[in-house]
């Protein structure tokens, strides 16, 4: 199908997206890479009345570092993240992540604050800045503000951003010293969307003892589902076999909450999650003792 | 109708001023605005690969893009390959491994595979299975896709 009819705005600076979206509030949409978006226009599951092309900010393309992290601008497209030697260097989760994200033709018109703002629980970057605890920047006409991704995402395809709101910058923290990371996922084919996926972050202490852990889940419930219950098992012990299985366990039978639909039951989903979390955690596991 | 846009686009060297509705797809302008029907429209949902053309030189799905989108940049579409008395080696090579039986995906093959070849002259297998993962073939099971990416790549060097 075409999409409905629409009337169309090009603005050249952060600014002028503001007032548009302040002007039409509810109307109007933003158009980032458009990767997410154009699809369910062309069904007309979404008929904006108005849209808000943002690929002629060149300010909001910029990948750099801060005292804690790597910043990037919210137009960064996925195959320019892909590429960057900074997040190489810094977020090696980030950049093991995206070429896992949807094909090459799609990594290169789509944005990492396009997919973000989508807030899809089963997209990679959702998952994966909620495990590294990303703050996300939020402009509209009054101002600006930080929001951590875990009051950022609220739902399925929901976030906290009010329509005259902008996300314009994502600030993802490096992991401390001795940790480790993994992201673990089944899909149907290579690159589509994942049935179930786990990102495992843990960091140890001199003596290997474990001082955090985290679990994030995707396509396991209405958004980035955490399992703390699970990963705190693992807090303040000597990582082991034993222990790994316990927490995959706990997260995959008490924490997720993941749906039955035509590609997969909740109870295969459960099942997805009891292996990949094993998996992860042990890749985690050692990656944080260095044994990469 | 007052909502249009008047569109400066470079398709295949050749520049075009149209005056477009918004919401046409750059697949659509593509084939209706400046025929050239080579771009196929198979899925329009940016999951079967067959709209692929080069914006500014990366492979995109056109079926995702609204034509004022393209506003002064540059367009590369199959028919920017070769011709048929002049084929690209690329072509040549679907042509000669029988990489293609009804033809309906091989454009957007095509314009995936031409960039992916001049940065990865030297494929493996497995490469050139994952740089055709966003391209979708009912007709030929990929085996004789992946032999022709394997003789592009010997006479593209």
């Amino acid at each position: 199908m075409k999409p409905a009819p629409f009337k169309y705005f090009a603005p050249q600076s952060v600014q002028e997206v503001l007032e548009l979206l302040t002007e039409h509030g509810y109307d109007a949409k933003i158009l980032a890479g458009g990767q997410s978006l154009v699809p369910m226009m062309n069904f007309r599951l979404v008929q904006p009345a108005v849209m808000v092309d943002i690929n002629n900010i060149p300010e909001l393309s910029y990948i750099d570092s801060y005292d804690q992290g790597i910043r990037l601008g919210a137009m960064v497209r996925h195959s320019q993240a892909e590429k960057d030697p900074l997040i190489k260097e810094h977020l090696p989760l980030i950049h093991e992540t995206m070429p896992q994200i949807a094909t090459v033709q799609i990594r290169n018109r789509g944005t990492v604050g396009g997919s973000l703002a989508h807030a899809d629980p089963s997209a990679e970057l959702v998952v994966v800045t909620t495990a590294l605890e990303a703050q996300f920047k939020i402009q509209n006409q009054k101002g600006e503000r930080l929001v951590p991704a875990s009051e950022f995402f609220i739902g399925l395809l929901m976030t906290s951003m009010e329509p005259e709101d902008l996300l314009v910058e994502i600030q993802i923290p490096a992991l401390p010293a001795n940790s480790g990371w993994s992201l673990k996922e089944v899909a149907r084919r290579p690159h589509d969307f994942a049935l179930m996926g786990v990102v495992a972050i843990l960091t140890l202490d001199k003596k290997q003892c474990c001082t955090e852990a985290r679990l994030v889940y995707l396509s396991a419930g209405d958004g980035p589902i955490s399992a703390p219950q699970a990963a705190n098992l693992l807090v303040g012990e000597k990582i082991t076999a034993d222990l790994i299985t316990a927490a995959a366990e706990k997260a995959a039978t008490d924490e997720i909450d993941p749906g039955s639909d035509i590609h997969a039951t909740a109870e295969f989903r459960r099942h997805l999650a009891n292996v990949l979390t094993r998996r992860a955690l042990e890749e985690a596991h050692q990656r944080a003792r260095g044994g990469e | 109708m007052d909502n249009t846009f008047e569109l400066s686009v470079t398709v295949n060297g050749t520049s075009y001023q149209e005056v477009v509705d918004p919401r046409t797809l750059l697949s659509d302008f593509l084939r209706d605005g400046l025929g050239l029907t080579g771009t196929h429209v198979g899925c329009e949902h940016g999951v079967c690969g067959a709209c692929t053309v080069l914006l500014n030189g990366a492979p995109v799905r056109s079926c995702l893009i609204f034509a004022p989108q393209v506003h002064n940049q540059e367009i590369i579409t199959v028919e920017g390959l070769g011709t048929v008395d002049d084929l690209h080696p690329l072509q040549e090579a679907f042509r000669e491994a029988h990489a293609l039986q009804c033809g309906f995906c091989t454009p957007g093959f095509l314009t995936t595979l031409l960039p992916w070849l001049e940065e990865n002259p030297h494929p493996t297998e497995d490469e050139i299975r994952e740089a055709i993962s966003g391209n979708l073939c009912r007709c030929t099971g990929y085996q004789h896709i992946i032999d022709a990416v394997k003789l592009a790549a010997e006479k593209m060097n």
